[in-house]
């Protein structure tokens, strides 16, 4: 049962740009069991998303996408078809977006939706995926599920939209979900419903989930595992509380400075920066892409930079052999 | 007296009284749910009465479609109140001297993607303000740009660049210098950093902060990420449906908030601890459909601690020596 659902082994998606190729994910890896949460956390074109969309096999066709491994419960996904994917998604493995309506079809009712998500996939009639899709929609918090199933998307305010696009993504039990920023849009209020929704219904269905975000909060509260990524490359990956209560690139560590935290940081005192801005990744990408934002790089790290390993599935990418401790 | 000597007349007690002052504003706008159904009232602010005092920094918070918007646009004279007035030291400001408040209140927004125009350089981006009010000519323009470059820590050489050319922090940079070179005292910032990333949107509290204390600005401060407020934020607003329904400074409405829903907030902040799992706020799922407002207490239905009284009967208006709280629960008992 320890086998992982998911084993990503080297990733690389290029971009074919007019100025030049776009190196935008550099051989990434992580791997992650049933019943696991990993976010994926980083600067905004980091990757994330299109880490995200390899492995539904959703990228646009133009992008070259490369692994030594791309395993999903024993399928090479590098090697499956257009229409074996299609078969794959939504069915055994699903994905919430940020934005529901990039999912939502407006000219259709939630109920037609919901049903025809079960019925693409399973040899069920009109009234079992019906009955489904109520279950469903109790199970994300909507209350009066049946009145909802002839409501259209718009009739629904956001938190409620992002409800629907869960149960949607839930109706075949994936055994993988991937939700790329799926609260980032919601008031602090409703994402917390949601969040807690979402880690309730992994454990019960014991789903492997990966959660892309930007929220560190997020983060430190649902995660087991923690990537970091920064312009292509994991920097630094590690369990939840290695990552905040170890960090030990100097990325995470600028990252976890930046916060304020209350009760931790001072109000008003300056909180801690990373100046400057990703660098470009069209061209040649040597050496640590963080380097010019680094406030402790030193000439050795424009070339390779040696992957450090700390204690059980703790590595980071940095030349220095960095002490552990929180940040200051 | 004409707009001018409205903007220049700065009271010598200006330190005591508020800068700027809301009195009993309500907004109410006509809208339509169906096609076929009449036009329904929706009271998008409710009687609000604010006081900011100079150099104070007023958090203001509250869910999507509270009205905080709304109040933004009201005091940056871009809609008129339905009723009540906008004080500035203590001086109503009339339909009228509207423009008056955009020589002292200048709006920061939140997406630096689409509060620029994409097709003017910086330069010209960072200059509209004064030309639009015919504030000195092109010479001295060049020079209030390029000093509000400094201040905003952009380099000189951004001057003929375009928005698209620039970062997201950047380009809130460039928003922060055309706010700034009208040389206003209050600024209004709607969830300025919501569209950064965390490593740039400490850099732009950072200037905030230290603008505030430079210039001696006055903030509003809006914005959905309260360990943000409480951080920046001298006092804090929690909005409701339209209302306030407290207000304290903000160390002490952070250390005890006493309205229920300035709980469910508090507790929904996820403070980066991975010892802790994401809390139950307890909320139920709807925010009200502002058309059709709850009864008695807006909150009532999301309300842990609600009491009968509260879903026929209004919240009495609590007022204590530093803010107030409307909510049953506060109010004196009854003798
Ligand atoms: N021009 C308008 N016409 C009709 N209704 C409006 C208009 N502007 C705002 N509203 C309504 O007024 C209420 C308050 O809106 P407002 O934009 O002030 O919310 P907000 O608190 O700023 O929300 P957010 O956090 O999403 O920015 C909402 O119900 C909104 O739908
Ligand atoms: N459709 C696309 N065409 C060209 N470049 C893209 C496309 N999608 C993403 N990119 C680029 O790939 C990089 C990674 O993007 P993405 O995975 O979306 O980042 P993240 O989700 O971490 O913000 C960025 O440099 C982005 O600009
Ligand atoms: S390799 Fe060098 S530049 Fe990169 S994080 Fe380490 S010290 Fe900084
Ligand atoms: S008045 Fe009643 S319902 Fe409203 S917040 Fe107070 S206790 Fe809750
Ligand atoms: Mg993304
Ligand atoms: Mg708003």
């Amino acid at each position: 049962m320890s086998e992982p659902v998911l084993k990503v082994d080297n990733l690389t998606i290029d971009i074919p740009m007019a100025q030049g190729t776009l190196h935008a994910v550099r051989g990434i890896d992580f791997e992650l069991k049933r019943g696991e949460t990993l976010c994926i956390v980083g600067e905004s074109g980091s990757g994330k998303s299109l880490t995200s969309l390899a492995i539904m096999g959703l990228l646009s066709k133009k992008m070259r996408c490369n692994a030594a491994r791309l395993d999903f419960s024993g399928i090479d996904l590098r090697k499956q078809s257009p229409r074996a994917m299609r078969a794959l998604r939504g069915d055994r493995m699903a994905m919430i977006f940020q934005e529901p309506m990039t999912s939502l079809n407006p000219a259709y009712t939630i109920g037609d939706q919901l049903m025809e998500a079960l019925q693409l996939h399973r040899p069920v009639g009109r009234a079992e995926a019906r009955a489904r899709a109520i279950e469903l929609l109790g199970k994300v918090g909507i209350t009066a599920a049946e009145s909802r199933l002839s409501q259209y998307p718009h009739q629904l305010s956001g938190g409620l939209r992002q409800r629907v696009m869960i149960a949607m993504a839930l109706m075949c039990e994936p055994e993988l979900i991937i939700a790329d920023e799926p609260t980032t849009a919601l008031d602090v209020t409703i994402q917390a419903q949601i969040l807690r929704l979402l880690a309730d219904l992994q454990r019960e269905m014991n789903m492997a989930m990966i959660l892309v975000t930007h929220d560190l909060g997020v983060v430190a509260r649902i995660a087991d595992k923690v990537v970091v990524m920064y312009a292509g490359e994991v920097v630094e990956k590690g369990s939840a509380r290695e990552i905040f209560e170890n960090p030990r690139h100097p990325y995470t560590r600028g990252l976890l400075r930046c916060i304020p935290v209350p009760g931790k940081t001072k109000p008003g005192e300056h909180l801690g920066s990373i100046p400057g801005i990703v660098p470009s990744l069209i061209g040649k990408v040597e050496g640590c892409a963080f380097r010019s934002r680094c406030d402790v790089a030193e000439a050795a790290c424009a070339s390779d930079v040696p992957v450090r390993r700390t204690g059980e599935d703790h590595m980071y990418r940095c030349i220095h052999e960095v002490q552990a401790g929180a940040p200051s | 007296m004409s707009p001018t000597t409205t903007a220049e007349a700065v009271a010598p007690e200006a330190g005591t009284a508020p800068v700027l002052e809301l009195a009993g504003v309500t907004k109410t706008y006509r809208v339509k749910q169906g096609m076929f159904s009449a036009a329904k009232p929706l009271n998008a602010l409710g009687g609000v009465s604010l006081k900011i005092h100079r150099k104070d920094v007023l958090g203001l918070v509250g869910e999507s479609g509270c009205g905080k918007s709304t109040l933004a646009k009201i005091l940056l004279g871009l809609e008129a109140p339905t009723s009540g007035q906008v004080l500035i030291d203590g001086r109503e400001v009339t339909a009228r001297e509207r423009t008056v408040l955009a020589r002292r209140i200048q709006p920061i927004f939140q997406d630096p993607y689409s509060s620029l125009n994409p097709r003017k350089c910086i330069e010209d981006i960072i200059a509209l303000p004064l030309v639009v009010h015919k504030i000195g000519d092109s010479a001295s323009r060049a020079k209030s740009v390029a000093r509000m470059l400094d201040l905003v820590g952009l380099p000189q050489r951004v001057l003929r660049g375009y928005p698209n050319q620039l970062s997201g922090g950047q380009r809130q940079r460039v928003a922060i210098a055309r706010a700034l070179v009208m040389n206003p005292e209050i600024v209004i910032c709607d969830e300025p950093t919501s569209a950064l990333d965390v490593s740039v949107q400490s850099q732009i509290l950072n200037l905030l902060g230290d603008l505030r204390e430079e210039l001696g600005l006055t903030y509003l401060f809006i914005s959905h990420n309260l360990a943000v407020v409480e951080h920046l934020a001298t006092r804090v607003a929690v909005m409701y449906l339209g209302k306030i329904v407290e207000e304290a400074p903000a160390s002490e409405l952070f250390a005890g908030p006493r309205h229920p829903y300035t709980k469910a907030l508090l507790e929904s902040v996820l403070t980066p601890d991975p010892n802790l799992s994401v809390p139950d706020t307890h909320l139920g799922a709807a925010y009200p459909n502002p058309i059709d407002p709850p009864s008695g207490c807006h909150f009532h239905p999301r309300c842990a601690k609600v009491m009968d009284i509260c879903k026929t009967t209004p919240p009495p208006h609590v007022a204590g020596p530093q803010g107030h709280v409307d909510c049953h629960l506060h109010a004196a008992p009854a003798r």
